[in-house]
């Protein structure tokens, strides 16, 4: 009875939760008045899948996707190189001051961008990087969160492991290239998701730092595109819809690693 | 393929090569800060660089008047102008409205979930990754959805007011205030926020819920099931064991999330800018700090400005910080 009541709780919630995403798939393929009249049924009466090429012929779309992707992996990859190396650091060795640089990079997570940004964005002028793939990837290559992952990675693994290896002759980086990552592995796909999908989805430092629209992420152009397409809203929805399923595509493959990774490293301390 | 084994073969020898440099002739590898300091050299660069460096030039360039990047020393001018606007002030309370509003009701829907995720043997995993989408998902293309969801020509929400047979309403274009609007004008219109913000509140609670429930599912699992099964077996009832028992082991939980939601609600900006600010229509009572912020520093170019908005936001999220840290020695139980 009383599960049932939690079932019946839990479904509802979750119906409600997801139904903006049906909505935005259906009226992506509704036809334009059919999307504007205010139905009631997410679903379109005939599904319209040329609206699909329209929205790409409307916005270089395929431009923003290829440069959305190719920001989002680098970064993805340097934050989980630079986090792996730091991390490691961090639970492994001990020296001096250890301590006190631990807290001053976890302080790091207390100040958001929104504040820093302005400073940013004249240091990346001066570099000469405005209009370019540097400036939306060199600021993003390391983060205090995956720093924080790894190294409870690495605390929780037993010690064992790599008094070993070093007894073979392995030092620190062929131990962390040859076993050590391999073993925090779900954490570093999840440092990997979460970097991506910062980068994928931010939107404020995009703006600041792009203005050529050869260089537009997936955000900012679907900024412009709110803009540009009017009341187009079945192209918007469309363009909506394939920004989001892409990030929502990457979750579901690596959910598997997330829950170990994320969850079983310290956060619930 | 022999390409990638060469390639292999080649980065194990440059390791090999570093690890004797970094451990030396010192014996036990861990010993050495200068191997520490070797690996821990690009992160701390970049953080350095992009991070904390930046924190110094917000105070300094504050200091200065400057309109694109050209301009004289201002001293504090720029933080009296901000303490007399009104403009200011505004979205200070904007921003207070929204913490008040969004944090304690993300964590009380949060527990509602994960309390009743707990409660159930079947689709546990199903569920937990429906109710996490919105928080992977793209906060401006989301928020999108939800603009025309609550568009008041031909959305979904007046769609349905009209269907239950009550008056429609304006929604994100609505400046007066929620209380105003559901008690039928008894209450003055610039009482507490505005139905919009109450929008973008909305909105907000709905992408972050996802987050909470996953922390406090992480939470509810490391309490010990036998405690909940000792109290029930003493007679106390569900709710009993709720109160007595499970919030009290979760509040290290709340207090984190408590924590994580409040900077994050400082500097919220994708759903105001997306709910909003494109269309040029913008009302006062959903422009928050980083919208401000944001709107003097690129509509206007008043980057010193700007610079001491952002340090009086740094002031604020450290001022709460330090209070809640405060007050969690009275209500956090570590066990």
């Amino acid at each position: 009875m009383k599960r049932a009541l939690a079932y019946m709780v839990l479904t509802l919630g979750a119906l409600l939760v997801i139904y903006p995403f049906i909505w935005m798939v259906g009226t992506a393929f509704k036809t334009l008045p059919e999307s504007m009249g205010g139905s009631l049924n997410p679903l379109p009466q005939a599904w319209q899948w040329g609206n699909l090429s329209a929205t790409l012929q409307a916005a270089p779309f395929g431009r923003y996707f290829f440069n959305s992707m190719l920001v989002g992996i680098t970064v993805g990859l340097c934050v989980v190189l630079t986090s792996l190396l730091a991390g490691y650091a961090f639970a492994r060795f001990s020296f001096r001051g250890r301590g006190v640089l631990f807290g001053l990079v976890l302080a790091t997570m207390m100040v958001p961008f929104e504040i820093t940004f302005i400073p940013n964005f004249v240091v990346i002028t001066r570099l000469g990087w405005y209009n370019s793939y540097a400036a939306l990837i060199v600021p993003w290559c390391a983060n205090a969160f995956g720093i924080f992952l790894v190294r409870q990675a690495f605390l929780s693994l037993p010690e064992a492991y790599y008094d070993a290896a070093v007894l073979d002759g392995c030092g620190p980086l062929r131990f962390l290239r040859h076993i050590g990552a391999s073993m925090v592995k779900p954490t570093l796909v999840t440092v990997f998701l979460f970097a991506f999908l910062g980068s994928y989805n931010a939107l404020l430092w995009p703006l600041v730092v792009t203005s050529d629209p050869s260089m537009g992420v997936v955000q900012v152009g679907l900024a412009s595109f709110v803009l540009d397409s009017g009341v187009r809203l079945n192209l918007l929805m469309c363009a909506s819809a394939f920004v989001i399923v892409p990030s929502i595509l990457l979750f579901l493959v690596t959910q598997r690693y997330f829950a170990t990774g994320a969850l079983g490293s310290g956060l619930k301390e | 393929m022999s390409l990638w084994v060469g390639f292999s073969d080649g980065l194990d020898r440059v390791l090999a090569w570093a690890d004797g440099h970094l451990v030396g002739r010192s014996g036990r590898p861990e010993g050495g800060r200068r191997a520490a300091l070797c690996l821990l050299a690009p992160a701390l660069l970049l953080l350095g660089v992009f991070g904390v460096a930046p924190i110094v030039s917000t105070v300094l360039l504050s200091l200065f008047d400057l309109r694109y990047g050209n301009g004289a020393f201002a001293g504090l001018g720029n933080y009296q102008e901000a303490l007399q606007s009104s403009a200011f002030w505004n979205s200070v309370r904007v921003t207070a409205w929204y913490l008040v509003g969004v944090v304690p009701t993300t964590i009380g829907l949060g527990f509602v979930v994960a309390w009743g995720l707990m409660h159930v043997t079947q689709g546990r995993t199903l569920f937990r990754t429906l109710y996490f989408l919105p928080y992977i998902t793209s906060a401006y293309a989301a928020a999108l959805v939800w603009r025309a969801l609550l568009n008041p020509q031909g959305g979904l929400a007046n769609g349905l007011l009209e269907w239950i047979g009550l008056p429609t309403q304006q929604w994100l274009l609505e400046p007066r205030g929620l209380l105003h609007v559901v008690t039928g004008g008894a209450v003055a219109a610039d009482v507490g926020p505005s139905l919009a913000l109450c929008c973008v509140m909305a909105f907000d609670i709905w992408h972050g819920l996802g987050f909470t429930v996953v922390i406090l599912l992480a939470g509810l699992s490391a309490i010990p099931q036998e405690l909940e099964d000792a109290a029930r077996i003493d007679g106390a009832g569900v709710l009993q064991v709720i109160r007595h028992v499970t919030l009290p082991l979760l509040t290290p939980t709340l207090y984190f999330l408590l924590l994580i939601g409040t900077i994050s609600g400082f500097q919220a900006f994708n759903s105001f800018y997306a709910l909003t600010q494109s269309g040029g229509n913008t009302l006062g009572t959903t422009e928050n700090l980083v919208i401000y912020l944001f709107a003097n520093f690129y509509d206007n170019g008043r980057w010193g400005y700007g610079a001491a908005i952002a340090t009086l936001l740094l002031v604020a999220i450290i001022a709460l910080a330090l209070v809640q840290a405060r007050f969690a020695r009275r209500w956090v139980h570590y066990s």
